[in-house]
């Protein structure tokens, strides 16, 4: 059990690692960025003594290095500074609209997950099998398709006969049984775009396993091939199946980009395109060292269940 | 009136696919075997005679099929009755026992959960009964702590343990019949023994019939009541064990009888520097000690045989020798020069004079290149040969290991047999032109017949070549036939050392004594003189 603590301490040290490399590589791409953000806020019209004069107040003529040591303490303390487009606090700008991205996130892990892994058990039970065959069809032609065009065939069928709403707006006063609801397509389109990784990675990891002579003592102890895949080769599977798991989750977090668009869903995503868009550059900063960490503790957390799905590495002789 | 058999095979076809086309494996074998009796199956691989075990359970393989005959077990016929109802069998009232149960344990779960699976699944039993009768099965088996090994993972039991382990668990439902697939060829002499034992005693404590399937003539006259030999899918001939053995009626029955015929002539002693010298060598991994203060010389045209249980620290010497492990101590000299201790400090030169052959040559092979890649290479590496060169460098070395080599050149692993593949381990080996070749327990993965061939090529090449063989082994018959000197190690330790003649004539340490003792006789009595001189059993 202590190895499994000193796992988890090794591995946070290197996340962080990982995070600081990452913002310094976030700040240092956005330093290249053109554009001034002083004319942005200020206008063509500005002269150059108002323009100076907000450079100087935003601290934009301080050397890099300080602007990123600055930034970064500040990120730490959870004050993310003030948004330059809108003059809010980042923090609160980003708060909400990570609540609505994890509640997309989650919500469209809670359909794929399900589904990919029964899919992805059955097609190895079946393999080769129609069924196997039609599922492998249908995910791969799921995944082909580009996601945007996936949600304009989802609105196309499911939101112009008015089944279902086309577009995303969460308020103070919204039920979870609405936001359910309305957030019902973007949540399908990213099921679909997700469902065939997970569900052929546990099909393969499950088929790798089933040559094993352990596979073979089973079937010979007179089990059935349910319980000889459930109980024999899933097992032993997991290590790999946990990770695309954990994989495609952090991809719902940070690849809802397009979907939000699409959706008008109030996400981090849009959120992001919004700021790109105005430049507000400190917004993109602090969304991308999101979507970073978002990444990073996923594969964390897959590293340490793998971990413990394996009894050698659990139980030492 | 005969009393009704508990199993009738009767012309038993099986099928096997290759790419597209099938074809037979077992061609028409009946069999018959009457409550409580034990019957050998005995031939080389590729005989049918795993494919028959299991066909026994109306189980195919992958890629196989029964194809024809039939297969009537307790009145109940195997191939018509529909799968569920084989199922219920399985297990149940015919079991099976796996060559390897390292292998054939759930590396997920407890061996007690593995072992309650079958009784619970049937319905035999609820699972508190099940684990009482485990830990009850475990003591019969003569287990250690069976109260509390159950509750272990695979990996932290040993192998003989693990056999034993699944004897029980193949004992869990009380089955009427069960199948036994090799199940101690991948154990030690001094193990292999234990298992033996604690598997006939079962057996006839519970009146179980059974299959025992094996390469191993010596083994199967200990075991079996009657015996029949398999050759190619086919039988060639049955009889009980003692007048098999006695008096066998056909050619290739002779043939397997007298397999351990090859003995290498007598050396004189060897003279001279050897060409390598192990030092007051200790080494180990982590903290442990492996090899404490190990020493002893290989000359050229000399076999070493190194001999000793697993664990016993023998490829431990090996990864010294070739700098894999550096050792706490000692030192390793070549032609009286010593070597760096680590291979990354060795010139090419002197990696180039000692090469490795392994024991499973299936895996050492890389199964995506052709032979002329993996030959070629090490000649090309170390001898920097190139084009024309290179290619003729190829066709000697498949000539010199007796392969053809138009015909076998661009072929790929995975279309050789399991002699062959050692064969180009060899050929990969002689491609640098070592002094020293260190033979990792080359023939315990090939059947009798194909060991005495490498054997004989071995032997052939060392006086050829000038070369000279550490060969590591726990087969003492291997030893007897190919080595000069012997090398005993146990925990590490080298207990005893000298000329083969020597060691095998003299009274020698108790440990020497254990091993060479353990290695089992054609003589069908000679596990319980055995047994009965180490006072194990009455």
């Amino acid at each position: 059990m202590n190895d499994i603590w000193r796992m988890i301490g090794q591995r946070l040290l290197f996340g962080l690692l990982t995070l600081f490399v990452i913002s310094v590589v976030i700040f240092g791409a956005t330093e290249l960025l053109p554009g001034d953000l002083a004319r942005e806020l200020l206008g063509q019209s500005a002269t150059e003594e108002t323009l100076a004069a907000l450079r100087d107040q935003l601290g934009l003529n301080d050397p890099a290095p300080l602007r990123y040591w600055n930034w970064l303490t500040a990120a730490l303390q959870g004050d993310f500074g003030v948004s330059m487009a809108t003059k809010r606090p980042i923090a609160d700008l980003v708060g909400a609209r990570l609540g609505n991205t994890l509640f997309l996130a989650l919500y469209a892990a809670a359909l794929s997950v399900p589904i990919s892994l029964t899919l992805g058990v059955l097609a190895a039970l079946w393999r080769n099998s129609i069924f196997d065959r039609a599922s492998n069809a249908l995910a791969l032609t799921a995944i082909s398709i580009p996601e945007f065009f996936v949600a304009y065939i989802l609105v196309l069928f499911l939101a112009q006969s008015g089944l279902f709403p086309s577009m995303v707006r969460i308020t103070g006063s919204t039920t979870f049984g609405d936001q359910l609801y309305m957030s019902f397509l973007p949540a399908l389109t990213l099921t679909l775009v997700v469902t065939a990784h997970m569900m052929r990675m546990t099909r393969a990891a499950i088929i790798n396993l089933l040559a094993n002579p352990y596979i073979e003592m089973a079937r010979l102890k007179g089990m059935s091939p349910l319980r000889v895949v459930l109980r024999h080769a899933v097992p032993n599977a997991l290590a790999p199946i946990i990770n695309v798991v954990a994989l495609n989750l952090a991809y719902l977090i940070t690849g809802v980009v397009v979907v939000e668009v699409v959706f008008v869903y109030p996400g981090l995503g849009q959120l992001m395109v919004d700021a790109v868009t105005n430049r507000d550059i400190a917004v993109v900063q602090a969304i991308a060292l999101i979507f970073a960490s978002a990444y990073v503790l996923l594969n964390l957390i897959a590293d340490v269940l793998s971990t413990i799905s394996n009894p050698r590495l659990m139980h030492r002789s | 009136m005969e009393k009704q058999p508990l199993l009738t095979i009767r012309g038993l076809r099986i099928e096997g696919r290759s790419g597209d086309a099938w074809h037979e494996i077992v061609k028409g074998v009946d069999l018959t075997l009457h409550k409580g009796e034990v019957l050998g199956l005995i031939g080389e691989s590729g005989a049918g005679k795993s494919t028959i075990g299991l066909a026994a359970m109306g189980f195919a393989r992958d890629g196989c099929r029964i194809s024809g005959g039939s297969i009537l077990f307790d009145g109940i016929d195997l191939r018509a009755v529909p799968e569920a109802e084989r199922r219920a069998l399985r297990g149940k009232r015919i079991a099976y026992v796996a060559q390897s149960a390292a292998a054939s344990f759930n590396p997920a779960h407890k061996l007690i959960d593995q072992y309650c699976e079958g009784p619970v699944v049937h319905g035999v039993m609820p699972r508190e009964k099940a684990e009482a009768d485990a830990v009850e099965l475990y003591r019969r088996m003569r287990l250690p702590n069976p109260e509390e090994i159950g509750f272990r993972y695979p990996h932290q039991v040993s192998g003989g343990q693990l056999q034993r382990a699944m004897t029980a668990m193949a004992m869990s439902c009380r089955p009427d019949l069960i199948i036994f697939d090799e199940p101690t060829t991948a154990l030690d002499v001094t193990t292999q023994i234990e298992v033996l034992a604690a598997i006939r005693d079962i057996v006839r404590q519970f009146g179980t019939a059974a299959i025992y399937i094996t390469h191993d003539l010596a083994v199967v006259a200990q075991m079996a009541d009657r015996i029949k030999v398999l050759l190619r899918g086919d039988e060639v001939e049955e009889a009980d064990t003692r007048s098999m053995l006695t008096a066998p009626r056909e050619e290739y029955t002779r043939s397997l009888w007298a397999v351990r015929s090859f003995a290498r002539a007598e050396q004189p002693p060897a003279t001279g520097t050897p060409v390598v010298s192990v030092r007051g060598v200790t080494a180990g991994y982590g903290a442990v000690d492996v090899l404490k203060d190990v020493s002893f010389d290989i000359h050229a045209r000399r076999t070493v045989a190194v001999v000793g249980e697993s664990g016993s620290g023998k490829s431990t010497a090996a990864r010294v020798i070739t700098g894999l492990l550096v050792p706490r101590k000692g030192e390793v000299l070549f032609n009286g020069k010593a070597l760096p201790p680590n291979f990354k400090a060795r010139s090419r030169a002197e990696l180039r004079q000692c090469q490795m052959i392994y024991q499973m040559a299936d895996t050492a092979l890389n199964p995506k290149l052709r032979l002329r890649e993996l030959i070629g290479r090490p000649a090309e590496m170390y001898l920097g040969l190139k084009g024309k060169a290179l290619e003729s460098r190829i066709r000697d070395l498949l000539a010199l290991i007796e392969l053809e080599p138009d015909t076998y050149i661009d072929r790929l692993p995975g279309e050789l047999s399991g002699g062959q593949k050692q064969r180009i381990g060899i050929a990969r080996a002689l491609a640098a032109e070592p002094q020293l070749i260190i033979c990792d327990e080359v023939t315990s993965a090939l059947d009798q017949i194909v060991q005495e061939g490498i054997l004989k090529l071995l032997d052939r090449l060392q006086s050829e070549l000038n070369l000279a063989y550490m060969f590591i082994t726990h087969d003492l018959a291997t030893v007897k036939a190919i080595a000069d000197e012997v090398v005993v190690m146990q925990q590490g330790v080298v207990v005893e050392r000298g000329p083969k003649t020597e060691l095998f004539g003299r009274p020698h340490e108790a440990y020497t004594d254990l091993l060479l003792s353990s290695v089992p006789e054609m003589d069908p009595d000679w596990l319980n003189r055995l047994l009965a001189s180490r006072g194990e059993h009455a």
